[in-house]
This record gives structure tokens, sequence and C-alpha cells, in this order.
């Protein structure tokens, strides 16, 4: 990142004395509120608020021929929407580098946190499993997008509901009452290096100057199960070390909204 | 049979409850919130802003730009792919033109006003909620405006004129049929700005869906109203 960055400097500054841009200690999150149902033709929904920051998450099911590979195993499919209602700095389009990575890590820590017994997903061995579609979508952008859609997407999840289907067509109007297989509470958490601080939950501001980025996704009993670095300094072990630190310390704060 | 009874047990001139808002979105120069029934619109408005490709540009005023979309999960069945189909570009086009009349872009050549609604979930007469939503978003970032505009569908069902049909009236299966006519209204002017129609009707049960749309209209706008000065009075929260 461009070490010239006057927002760069006024940040260390203030870190200096503790604080952040908007008053917050360096590892301090801002409220976090989670609203469920909001989208009633979604399966599962939900809005995440942290701070200034809203993202809805909404969950579509549908039932699909599964992949030749994995036969008797549901799909799951995340995709991000950065809309340009959110911010200036979006734009219509296909989607940004931005967005495929937000949804990659979204998606990796659910896939792999086996949060979703995907085996339960499978109607027919070879030809019908229920397919899971996820859509985050940004409604303002006061940064840290990532943690937030993170929440949401676990939040929609656990309020998803499976519609009938009676072994030819899905009827979207009839909801059954069941609840998807989800065991685990997967939750991305994002730790930004800049200089020599750590700082968590990060406003747009500090995503624009910051040397190393972190995300780490774990489950409720602290196993790690996503990494994602990011930004344009490297890390050393020990930075890994305390970032990781902070990032299981804090997540528990997200988890607790949920 | 004719239709004497709405499913949803309303008056036929009767819209469903709507809850208006304004300035939801903080990063937005604007914004606003419209849910009627269970169609839910969020607007934003960013600008005036410099509008590029350049070639777009006017030199004797800034230009109006609308972007309707919905959430890939606010359809009644399945998912909706992202990205704009025929049908969101249409209704971008025509949100344009129902909201051009009231806003004056003339002190901003060269630039744009960009609204983006977004619709996390949908029943039926999602275009009006839309433009509902964007005149209030349009009014909240101090665009020079001569009105609000408001919106709400009228039709027919088996013969029977009705206000704001949700979706299952619109899919009602009838002798008569149903027809859907989606009109925006400028109350200052006595003018129509979005007219579009899908089904049958004769001339008379037309116009007089339309005078019965304009009425329902009338009593939209005061909701809007109510959601700005809301935003505004002193007493009131400001953002969300």
């Amino acid at each position: 990142m461009n070490k010239k960055n006057p927002v760069r400097d006024h940040l260390l500054k203030m870190l200096d004395a503790g604080i952040r841009l908007d008053g917050r200690k360096a590892d301090e999150i801002r409220t976090v509120e989670v609203t469920y149902g909001i989208s009633n033709t979604a399966e599962g929904s939900a809005l995440v608020k942290i701070g200034d920051t809203q993202v809805v998450a909404g969950v579509k099911l549908s039932v699909e021929k599964p992949f030749p590979d994995t036969p008797d195993e549901g799909i799951i499919m995340v995709n991000a929407e950065l809309l340009p209602l959110s911010s200036s700095r979006f734009e219509s389009g296909p989607p940004s580098i931005e967005a495929i990575e937000l949804a990659r890590v979204v998606d990796r820590g659910l896939r792999e946190s086996k949060a979703l017994d995907v085996k339960k997903l499978c109607l027919k061995k070879g030809e019908k499993v229920w397919g899971v579609s996820m859509d985050l979508c940004t409604i303002n952008d006061a940064g840290n997008l990532l943690d937030a859609a993170g929440l949401a997407a676990i939040a929609a999840l656990q309020d998803t509901v499976f519609p009938s289907y009676d072994g030819i067509e899905v009827n979207y109007k009839e909801k059954t009452g069941e609840k998807l297989p989800l065991s685990k509470t997967p939750i991305p958490f994002t730790v930004l290096k800049v200089g020599k601080y750590y700082i968590v939950d990060p406003l747009q501001e500090e995503m624009e100057c910051f040397d190393a980025r972190l995300t780490v996704t774990t489950t409720a009993d602290g196993t790690i199960c996503s990494l994602q670095k990011g930004g344009d300094a490297a890390l050393t072990v020990e930075d890994i070390d305390t970032m990781i630190g902070l990032s299981l310390e804090k997540a528990e704060v997200l988890r607790n909204s949920l | 049979m004719a239709y004497t009874k709405r499913l949803d047990g309303r008056g036929m001139k009767e819209f469903r409850p709507i809850v208006a808002k304004a300035g939801v979105i903080k990063n937005a120069d604007g914004s606003g919130y419209f849910k009627i029934g269970n169609t839910v619109a969020y607007a934003a408005v960013y600008g005036p802003r410099e509008l590029h490709p350049k070639f777009l540009q006017d030199p004797s005023t800034g230009i109006l730009r609308c972007n309707y979309n919905m959430m890939p999960f606010s359809g009644m069945g399945n998912r909706v792919k992202p990205g704009q189909n025929r049908r969101a570009k249409e209704i971008s086009m025509v949100t344009e033109k129902a909201l051009l009349p009231v806003v004056d872009l003339r002190e901003f050549p060269n630039a744009v006003v960009d609204v983006f609604i977004e619709l996390p979930q949908t029943d039926a007469g999602s275009r009006c909620a839309g433009i509902c939503a964007a005149s209030i978003a349009l009014a909240d970032a101090g665009i020079p405006m001569k009105d609000l505009v408001s919106a709400v569908s009228v039709g027919t069902v088996d013969g029977t004129i009705v206000v704001d049909l949700d979706y299952l009236e619109e899919a009602y299966e009838c002798e008569q049929g149903v027809a859907d006519i989606p009109i925006a209204y400028i109350p200052s002017t006595q003018e129509i700005s979005l007219l579009q129609m899908d089904g049958e009707i004769t001339k008379d049960m037309l116009v007089e869906a339309l005078k019965i749309g304009e009425e329902a209209c009338k009593e939209i706008i005061e909701i809007q109203k109510r959601a700005l000065k809301e935003k505004y009075s002193v007493s009131g929260e400001g953002n969300e």
C-alpha cells in the first residue's frame, strides 16, 4: 500500500495514542446486530449490521443434478454482489476481484468447516441433490464487508427452511419447517496490520491504507478452517500467530450476536 | 363469478400496508426505503457526479440514470441470476422516464445522478415500489425537484377494478382475466409518467382505473412526504 498515504500517517499517529479514526481501540469491534428473515422470498435470510456497514444474505434452495465426482453430496454456491447502491466505489457489471475474493473466502469457510452436512442434502444418489445458493448483497459499505458477509451467511443458513418437494417439483410457497443440516458456525474474522499495529473490524478508510490483512475463519471450538492473506506487505510467523489469536478471541463477539 | 372479494380480504381500492423511510443508506447522497405488502425496495442516489464515459455527457444539463435490480433471492420461485436481464433493463428505463419530469438537472451540466434500486423481496408491484423509494431518495439527496412521484399498480381482476395487485391476484385465473397497469403519478401537474399494461381491458375501464390509481397515488405521496419529514424533523432521528 502507498506509504505516503496521509490517512495512514494520521491513523498511525492516532494508534500511537491508543485510538483509531473513529475513536475505537485497535481491538474494538463496532456494534453488531443480526436480523433474521428479512426476505420472505428466500428460503433463509439475514441482515447484518456492523457499525454503519450493512450486508444482507439470502439462501435459495433448488433441486439439482450432483457433480459427477460427488454424486451423493449437495451443492453449495456462494456469490457476492457488491452493489453500487452501497458505495460510490462499486459499479454495475461483472463481479470485481473484490467480490470474487469475498465470496470465495466465505465459501471456503462454510465448505472446509463441514458446517453443512452435504451428504444429508442428497435426495437420490447421482441424480438429485439439494443445491444451496447463497447470495451476499451489500447495502452500505462502511468497511469490513467480508466479516459482515460471513456472519450474514451463517445467519441466513440458520434461518433457512426447506420448501416442500414432491419428488418432481419444488413448491416454494409451502415451507416444511425442516431446517438445514447445519452443525457449526464458521465465522470469518479479519485483522489488519498497519505499521506495527493490528486492528480489527476496519473502517473503509482503514481498508485503504493497511499493510497486510489476514482473514481467519474459525469454528466455535477454535478450529481454523480457512485463511486468506491480503495486502501488499508480507507477514512473519509471529505476526500470523498474533493475528490468529486475535481472530479466535474476537470472532466470539460476532458468534454471540447470532 | 365476479370478483367481489379480494384474495387477501382488502377493499377494492385499498393498497397494501406501506412502510416508507428516508436516509437508510449512509454512503449514499440520498436514500429511501419503501415496503408495500411483501414488496420491499431500497433506493440510493449518488450524485450529481462526473459522468463516464465522457461521450454520454450533456453540456446543457445533468442526466438521470436509473438501475433497477432484483436481488437473486427476491423472486417468488427460483433464484434470479444476478446481472441485468432484459426485464431489469426495461424497468430501469421506464423508471427513469417516470422520474424525469420532476427532476431539474440543468444546474449540473455534464454530470450524472445515479439512482440504484434494489429489491430484497418481491410480491408484485416492484417497479412501482422502486419508483416510490427512488423519489424519496432523490428528495433526500437534495436534487432539485418540482414534486415527488408516487406509483402504484391498478388493474382489473375478472372485471372488477382493484388497486395494488399482489402476486396471487396477478396470477388469478378467471373468466374475464386480469389486467395489470403500473402507473406513476405527479400530483402537482396531475400527470401520469409511467404507464404500462399487461392483460386486456376496455377503454372505459382503463380510464376509470387510471382515475382510481390517481387517487391511490395521492394517498401514497403523503406517506412518502411523511418519511422525508421524519428524517428532517428536529425530534426525529436522522440516519438509521
